[in-house]
């Protein structure tokens, strides 16, 4: 399947939650060295539930997509739940298959996200 | 380069040689300066090792290690006589490039080189020509200098002297850079630097494929390449060395065939080549990279740079007609069948995806060049690089698909 449909462009065109937060309660930028993709997610938390989420950045359709996608996924959720999101979540968001290098543009957002709330280092499914 | 070889390529039964373009339509490889495809005398004479006298080399007392180590030496004979080495123990197998200049860098960098002393590097160099020389430097306080290049990407001469200098005690040069397709004058740079008496490394990996290299005429001290990227296996590779250096040198890998006796505490060692060939080596590799010497040469380097000159060229002409291309690096006559670009608001991992999907292979990134991203104030380039089997088509579909990723993406800039 074509990685480069419409719904993946339009989320790289058309961004939800683009942009950043004034005083946020969690901020984290990270970038994948192997292909200089960036992407900061600043977060406004209470109570443990994500209020307010933005993202910023640069880098290809698939990592810039995906953030946007993740960023209308988790608001409203608690961080537990977000400590939960695994690979595969980000997988099925994503809904096409995608090559070894394409998969880390994919999980980015969701590596910065759990490094930014949490600390986790490393790629999500590869956690230590 | 010479040109008493020259012919025009006959590239359509040159493509039946390589089965991966037997689909219709046919994959457009444009990714050769990365790894080339195969054609199938090189894999036939691998198998040929592996199904009739598969064996280890050199002290097998049987006729199928005889044969085998016959193989592997006449694949050494044809790799010098490639690069006009003067004696054919001046080759030794590696693994690749990579390894070549690891091997001087740990071998004769481990005696030659100490604290105050100079390493000339350019911004051109492919890490493998960079790290190695960054960790001797680590390991004996000694300091790199690089030499510039213009907006061009052309090697500034006017700082030739200002790097060199009587502390200079090596330099190592691209000869051919991998990611703008640079031919760098490297004659020029050889006699410079042997006049302030520091030894020269040329990195050949983009070179020996593509034209010819003539290591006497060029006097350089060191020179290093892979098989993989002239139609040979993965898995072998070349260091050429004066014999003088070789010889003075430590070994770099410890084990078997690089002996001459051993006892409890103490070595002593084989002659050159098998001094730096520790182990069993990549035997069937070694032959199939004899064979594909055979192949490039039966194809003729002259023609494949000249056809090569002939592809740079039009994909020159064809990409400059594209709105908000970027290309970086010399003019075409400058430089051998690389070309890097960038399309404006397309990140280059998705131009690669969408020419993907077209059936172009393409290579987009850092290119092991980061420094020399870091120059032109890019992340990464897409780049198409060409070699013996590609064909004009290949550069139409090149340049057709580009602009069908651009009706895709352009609208959806932010």
């Amino acid at each position: 399947m074509n990685i480069y449909q419409e719904e993946l462009l339009d989320h790289y065109e058309n961004p939800s939650n683009y942009g950043t937060l004034p005083n946020p309660d969690i901020s984290h930028e990270e970038d994948n060295p192997l292909c200089g993709d960036k992407i900061r997610m600043d977060l406004m938390v209470d109570d443990g539930t994500i209020k307010e989420v933005r993202f910023s950045g640069h880098g290809c359709t698939i990592s810039q997509a995906a953030a946007s996608m993740l960023t209308e996924k988790i608001e409203g959720k608690s961080l537990e739940e977000i400590k939960n999101l695994s690979r595969d979540d980000i997988m099925d968001m994503i809904g096409i298959p995608l090559g070894p290098v394409r998969v880390k543009c994919a999980l980015l957002a969701l590596k910065v996200l759990k490094a930014g709330a949490y600390g986790i280092k490393g790629w999500p499914g590869e956690e230590e | 380069m010479q040109t008493s070889d020259y012919r025009p390529l006959d590239v359509k039964s040159i493509r039946q040689d390589f089965p991966i373009f037997a689909e219709d339509p046919p994959l457009a490889f444009l990714d050769s300066a990365a790894s080339t495809q195969t054609p199938r005398p090189v894999v036939e004479a691998m198998d040929a090792y592996y199904d009739t006298y598969r064996s280890n080399i050199h002290r097998g007392i049987y006729r199928i290690s005889e044969e085998a180590t016959e193989q592997y030496e006449i694949a050494r004979q044809k790799v010098a006589k490639l690069i006009n080495s003067p004696r054919t123990s001046q080759i030794v197998f590696t693994r690749n490039t990579t390894e070549s200049i690891n091997l001087v860098a740990y071998s004769w960098g481990s005696v030659n080189i100490k604290q105050g002393d100079e390493i000339v590097l350019t911004v051109l160099e492919h890490h493998s020509n960079l790290v190695p020389w960054q960790l001797l430097a680590q390991r004996t306080g000694a300091t790199l200098k690089f030499l510039e290049i213009t907006d061009k990407g052309l090697l500034d001469f006017t700082q030739l002297q200002n790097v060199l200098s009587e502390k200079t005690k090596l330099v190592a040069i691209t000869h051919v850079s991998n990611v703008l397709g640079t031919i760098n004058p490297i004659q020029s740079i050889i006699d410079a630097a042997h006049a302030v008496n520091a030894t020269v490394l040329v990195d050949a990996a983009q070179s020996v494929p593509h034209f010819h290299v003539d290591v006497r005429q060029l006097d350089c001290d060191f020179l290093a390449f892979s098989g993989h990227k002239m139609c040979g296996p993965t898995g072998v590779g070349v260091l050429y060395g004066k014999m003088e250096l070789l010889e003075e040198m430590p070994p770099f890998l410890g084990g078997g065939s690089m002996i001459r006796s051993v006892e409890r505490d103490i070595s002593t060692y084989a002659d050159v080549p098998a001094k730096f060939e520790a182990g069993t080596p990549s035997i069937a590799e070694a032959i199939g990279l004899g064979r594909a010497v055979d192949y490039i040469t039966q194809a003729g380097l002259a023609s494949i740079h000249v056809h090569e000159q002939e592809l740079v060229k039009y994909a020159h002409q064809r990409l400059e007609e594209i709105e908000g291309i970027t290309i970086y690096g010399p003019e075409p006559h400058q430089k051998a069948g690389v070309i890097s670009f960038n399309l404006e608001g397309i990140h280059p991992h998705d131009v690669a995806g969408i020419l993907d999907t077209y059936n172009i292979a393409i290579r987009a990134g850092h290119h092991c060049a980061q420094p020399l991203m870091k120059k032109f104030d890019v992340i990464a380039t897409a780049r198409a690089s060409f070699y013996l089997y590609n064909t004009i088509d290949d550069v139409e579909r090149l340049c057709d698909a580009l602009q069908k990723a651009q009706t895709l993406m352009t609208r959806r800039n932010k």
